[in-house]
């Protein structure tokens, strides 16, 4: 058994919240460890994909650069 | 029971975390469009996924439920719902939205490339959340406001001068909401162990926000669990200092915003 890290307290560490869809895409479409995906060949397209859907979500992804992606 | 050939399926990957203890948050839980979630394990790491129908996401769908909002959203509240569940007993390292594989093994392969990176990552957030902050300038809020302009029917001076006060109230507001953020920045420098400044939000989507105020800043940091309510406690503090500027504090989230490295 791979001991439970404690850093999160189990329960509500996360409340209970139906968060807002806009500061969670923030987070889903420019935040998260991005792999190349196989199928995602599909995903080397999400960078156009977002563009149109940025249309409706322009807070999406930041054109500036990433600081945390334009690391090492 | 109607398992898909290894061939026709595929994985869709919510996350990578440390093996164990995380199976059991995931029991009973169903991630996107409803299906269960289980780890694929390797010696050191673990990766949540669920078995989706390939085609759903082949470049040509994937193309198009991109473009379906509902969909997004489903998809993105399902991967979250996923994210929380194992962040509430552990580190997590949340993937984007709808990263997608074709078996158990070639998840494998992935978690073994990555090992190092990944299990340094996990080191590295462990005891800590992500907290967003999102500055507002509000153009609206009691303007100093000029006597008689109730009533109307002052003077073409008057007009004038009242015009100018309105432009230079609303410029105001926006370089009081820029010296929230600065002070925000530097003030909980010591409290804050990552920042991530994202665009602000604009357009339908944030403006389903019934509150007042142009977004400004929209940043995210990362805060060891033991600060949070230190961190939140002061920036409402200085958040509170100007009527002019509306402070949203968004979270506690998984640390997405400080998943991809560097630093």
């Amino acid at each position: 058994m791979t001991d439970l890290l404690p850093e999160l307290r189990p329960g509500p560490a996360y409340a209970e919240r139906r968060v807002a869809l806009v500061d969670l895409l923030d987070r889903l479409l420019a935040g998260g460890v991005v792999l190349d995906g196989e199928l995602s060949l599909c995903i080397a397209d999400v960078e156009l994909v977002r563009v149109s859907l940025r249309a409706l979500i322009t807070a999406v992804e930041a054109r500036l650069p990433d600081p945390a992606a334009g690391g090492e | 029971m109607d398992r898909r050939e290894p061939e026709c399926g595929a994985r869709y990957v919510y996350a990578v975390v440390r093996p164990g203890a995380a199976a059991e948050r995931l029991a009973g839980l169903t991630g996107v469009a409803g299906l269960p979630v289980r780890l694929v394990e390797t010696d050191r790491l673990a990766a949540a996924v669920s078995d989706v129908p390939a085609e759903e996401y082949s470049e040509e769908s994937l193309k198009l439920r991109l473009e379906d909002l509902d969909w997004v959203e489903a998809t993105a509240r399902a991967h979250h719902a996923v994210i929380e569940a194992l962040g509430s007993g552990g580190a997590v390292l949340p993937l984007r939205l709808a990263t997608v594989y074709h078996s158990d093994d070639r998840v494998r392969d992935l978690l073994r490339e990555r090992e190092e990176e990944f299990g340094a990552l996990l080191t590295r957030l462990a005891g800590h959340l992500e907290w967003g902050v999102k500055i507002y300038a509000l153009p609206e809020a009691p303007a100093p406001a000029p006597v008689g302009a109730t009533t109307g029917a002052a003077s073409g001076r008057d007009y004038l001068r009242q015009r100018r006060a309105a432009r230079e109230h609303r410029e105001d507001a926006w370089l009081a909401a820029a010296r929230v953020g600065e002070r925000i920045d530097r003030e909980l420098a010591g409290l804050v162990a990552d920042t991530r400044r994202y665009r602000p939000q604009e357009g339908r989507l944030a403006e389903l926000s019934a509150l007042p105020g142009v977004n400004v800043a929209n940043v995210a940091y990362l805060v060891a669990v033991d600060d949070a309510d230190r961190f939140r406690a002061l920036v409402q503090e200085i958040a509170a200092e100007d009527p002019r500027v509306r402070v949203d504090v968004t979270g506690p989230w998984a640390p997405y915003s400080f998943a991809s490295g560097a630093s």
